[in-house]
């Protein structure tokens, strides 16, 4: 048997960041650049070897898992609330994840926010992201895992405002943070519903390893109104709890704060946005799967809400024109996939897909970053073309990167994607008579041929084609938000070149080039895993137990897995097998129409745009749901408010109980002082009366 | 031999008249303070009366006390008096009604 893994090396990992993000923040007005990148780098590299041995230790020496409480903050009730960790397969995979993206975006960052001014503050957001993030994956309660779910919301509030003068900014986070509260609240409601009944089922916990525990007692529970037949108390717990993956994992409804976050800089868009806190709400599905096993109304729910995610917000990347823009449209459908396999019961495959689509859509949103530093802060696609032949890194690593997100054969997005549209197909084949499987399965199927649609129509009207930039260049370029960075530049050239910066940037314009090694290194880094991660990890990770106990199945649901393990085979015969299934020709498909439509015939989008108006308007208006949320529902909010405010509060509360009751003493007083006449007599009067009828009160009591 | 009966209706008759008189008095603040004075020895009376009847000495006793903390009392009050008449040239029970509420 191998060594337990070190408690100490864990707590290590975990607060390695969480330094660095102190030192960086608090001195960030007396620190010089260099100290502030590198006290932040080598803490997240640290932090990244140490997970990456951890990692060793737990898949390839059957380190036992770890689940162990480090520190006791308090109990109140009987229920104990920890700091933990809970390190098995599926939280080691996060943490080398987490760490390996956030290195890469760290080393990125020199370049992207060469010019900025918050350089300092930035470095120490994101660290810690990286701190909160591996909190949230390592926890082994629940108090912790809300701890760190919320601790990636603020430092996602923070980041996408990075930028805190720009207005639409401002507006963006503070739409994240408030549609992150809606999901939020059901996340509490879970774990309160989680808490309310391990209470009857051997003692209150917040403890992963005791809720696990009672889920077949929960599962025999409902809850409901009197009267009424009720819910069944497990399939409340797991939606609540998935209303809270909603939020945070962006999912129809709540995804309207994702596109709006692409405020904040591209290393943030990367990072959070699209590689790791986007994915918290499926891995924390994924760390339930002992819960949501038991409950298949609450997985036909995720299964439906993931399938409309899928596709639905792939449509709106077709119609969009701003490169982040489309990579944020292409990550939330990607994170309905991820969504999909959660709804099938194949969490590994998810999990799968997770990491897979951490790393190349990291490396697209990097790639994006550095195509708009060589458009000089320029993200309207229209604005591109012809990137290729000055921006040769960049190009070929965003071609990588989006091969592996269609899902072309041998590519890491291939395995994941496939075998997710494989769950699902067997999940149909299982239950054929389960509406939203049916329905899942479909929008999967047209989802890969809107994924290559909007992925190649990316790298067509960015990379390839005429440049355009070359008639934009001539028009005067607005620069402002740029200009103000240039002026207060801190720094002496000499020490601007340690930070990795090859060529002087030319701020106001000038033809596209490509940024410095700081920025093309980690594109490199991450096109690596992009290629290889899928084919080396799929069979011994999702079929030979590479997640060991760490997911678990419900016997009557675990089919689906072992129905894949038969078809799976190793990764060359399933490439292979691939061929024969209409998703790789859907894929094609959707590369010729992109090709087609915006490389060959340019001229067609425009009119097709105006045959199909009603269509595309649906389109531009995202479905209406800002429209639906600005107009309908936060005024219906504001609405209740006033009332509340003007009735409630001000009418009753302030009216009647602060207010009403002071005047009321005051009307008593008011009476009540006419007694005081001021005159001595009538107060001996008075005083005399008193005794009197106080006297003959004691002497008749006495008598008697 | 005087009966407990007649001292007790002396020791009545004085109370109401000195309660009357601070009642009825509503010129001189003089006047209230012997009505204050003869009050006390009205229960003065009581005292002895009953220190007599149940051949305590305890009750005259305390009789001294009365007169003692009474003639403090007066003098403080008629000090006050001085003082207030200083301040307002007048004694008139009318006019002293800051108290009023």
């Amino acid at each position: 048997m191998s060594q337990p893994l070190n408690s100490n090396l864990l707590l290590a990992i975990a607060l390695l960041p969480l330094g660095a993000a102190a030192i960086a923040g608090l001195f960030c007005r007396v620190i010089p650049r260099w100290l502030a990148h590198w006290v932040t780098i080598l803490g997240v590299a640290a932090s990244c070897g140490f997970s990456c041995f951890v990692a060793y230790q737990v898949f390839f020496e059957q380190a036992p898992v770890f689940n162990g409480t480090v520190y006791q903050w308090l109990v109140t009730d009987g229920v104990g609330m920890q700091v933990g960790f809970l390190v098995d397969q599926l939280t080691a995979l996060m943490m080398v994840v987490v760490t390996f993206v956030s290195l890469c975006v760290h080393v990125y960052t020199i370049g992207y926010m060469a010019d900025d001014d918050g350089y300092n503050r930035f470095f120490s957001y994101i660290s810690l992201f990286t701190f909160s993030m591996l909190m949230l994956v390592m926890s082994n309660n629940f108090m912790q895992l809300f701890f760190g779910w919320e601790a990636v919301g603020v430092v996602s509030y923070l980041l996408i405002g990075f930028w805190y003068k720009r207005p639409s900014a401002i507006f963006a986070n503070l739409k994240a943070f408030l549609v992150n509260r809606v999901g939020d609240f059901g996340f509490v409601l879970g774990i309160a519903g989680i808490v309310y009944y391990t209470a009857q089922f051997g003692g209150a916990s917040l403890n992963y390893v005791d809720a696990f525990a009672a889920a077949p007692q929960i599962a025999a529970q409902t809850f409901g109104l009197q009267g009424t037949d009720g819910v069944n108390a497990m399939t409340f717990i797991c939606i609540c709890l998935f209303i809270g993956a909603m939020g945070k994992s962006a999912q129809v409804p709540l995804h309207v704060w994702l596109p709006d976050s692409m405020e904040g800089p591209t290393p943030i868009s990367a990072l959070i946005h699209a590689a790791t806190m986007v994915t918290a709400g499926i891995f924390m599905v994924a760390r339930m799967s002992p819960l949501f096993e038991f409950s298949p109304y609450a997985l036909n729910f995720v299964l439906f809400i993931g399938a409309t995610t899928a596709l639905f917000m792939g449509f709106l990347g077709i119609i969009n024109n701003d490169i982040k823009r489309v990579v944020a449209y292409s990550t939330l459908s990607q994170l309905g996939y991820m969504t999909v396999a959660l709804g099938a019961s194949a969490y590994n495959i998810a999990i799968f897909h997770l990491m897979t689509h951490a790393f190349f859509k990291a490396l697209l949103f990097l790639a994006a970053g550095s195509v708009i530093i060589g458009m000089h802060h320029e993200q309207d696609m229209r604005k591109m073309g012809g990137l290729a032949k000055v921006m040769p890194i960049t190009a070929i690593t965003c071609w990588i990167g989006s091969l592996a997100l269609i899902g072309t054969p041998f590519f890491a997005g291939f395995y994941s994607k496939d075998l997710i549209i494989d769950a699902v197909k067997e999940q149909h084949h299982l239950h054929p008579d389960n509406g939203i499987v049916t329905y899942a399965y479909w929008c999967v199927m047209i989802g890969v041929f809107v994924t290559a649609f909007y992925s190649f129509r990316l790298l067509f009207m960015t990379f390839h084609g005429k440049p355009r930039w070359k008639e934009a260049a001539a028009a005067p370029h607005e620069h402002a938000a740029h200009d103000v960075h240039d002026q207060t530049h801190p720094l002496p050239h000499g020490e601007h070149d340690t930070v990795g910066h090859e060529e002087e940037h030319d701020h106001h314009g000038g033809p596209p080039h490509e940024p410095g090694w700081v920025v093309k290194g980690p594109l490199v880094a991450l096109a690596i895993p992009s290629v290889l991660i899928g084919a080396i990890t799929a069979q011994w990770l999702l079929f030979g137990g590479g997640f060991g106990t760490s997911i678990f199945f419900n016997a009557e649901n675990h089919e689906v897995m072992q129905e894949l393990a038969h078809e799976f085979g190793n990764w060359l015969s399933f490439t292979a097998a691939a061929f024969a299934h209409p998703v790789v020709y859907l894929v094609a498909a959707g590369v010729f129409a992109a090709w087609a439509l915006y490389c060959k015939w340019t001229h067609l989008p425009d009119r097709i745009a105006a045959r199909l108006k009603p269509l595309v308007y649906v389109l531009e208006n995202k479905y209406f749901f800002d429209a639906i949320n600005e107009k309908a529902l936060a005024p219906l909010a504001r609405g209740f408010g006033k009332v509340f405010w003007k009735v409630g509060d001000q009418g009753i509360i302030d009216g009647i109980a602060v207010d009403g009751s002071a005047k009321t003493i005051g009307l008593f007083a008011g009476i009540v002082r006419r007694v005081q006449s001021g005159f001595l007599y009538s107060y001996a009067f008075w005083m005399v009366i008193g005794l009197a009828v106080m006297l003959g009160w004691f002497l008749t009591r006495t008598l008697n | 031999m005087i009966r407990l009966n007649w001292m007790l209706v002396l020791s009545s008759v004085l109370f109401a008249i000195s309660v009357a008189g601070m009642f009825i008095n509503r010129k001189n603040l003089i006047l209230l303070l012997m009505c204050v004075e003869l009050l006390l020895l009205s229960a003065n009376m009581n005292f002895v009366a009953f220190s007599r009847v149940s051949g305590d000495i305890h009750g005259q006793l305390f009789v001294f006390f009365v007169l003692t903390v009474a003639a403090a009392e007066s003098a403080i009050g008629l000090a006050i008096l001085v003082v207030l008449f200083r301040e307002r040239r007048s004694i008139n029970v009318e006019d002293l009604s800051t108290l009023k509420g």
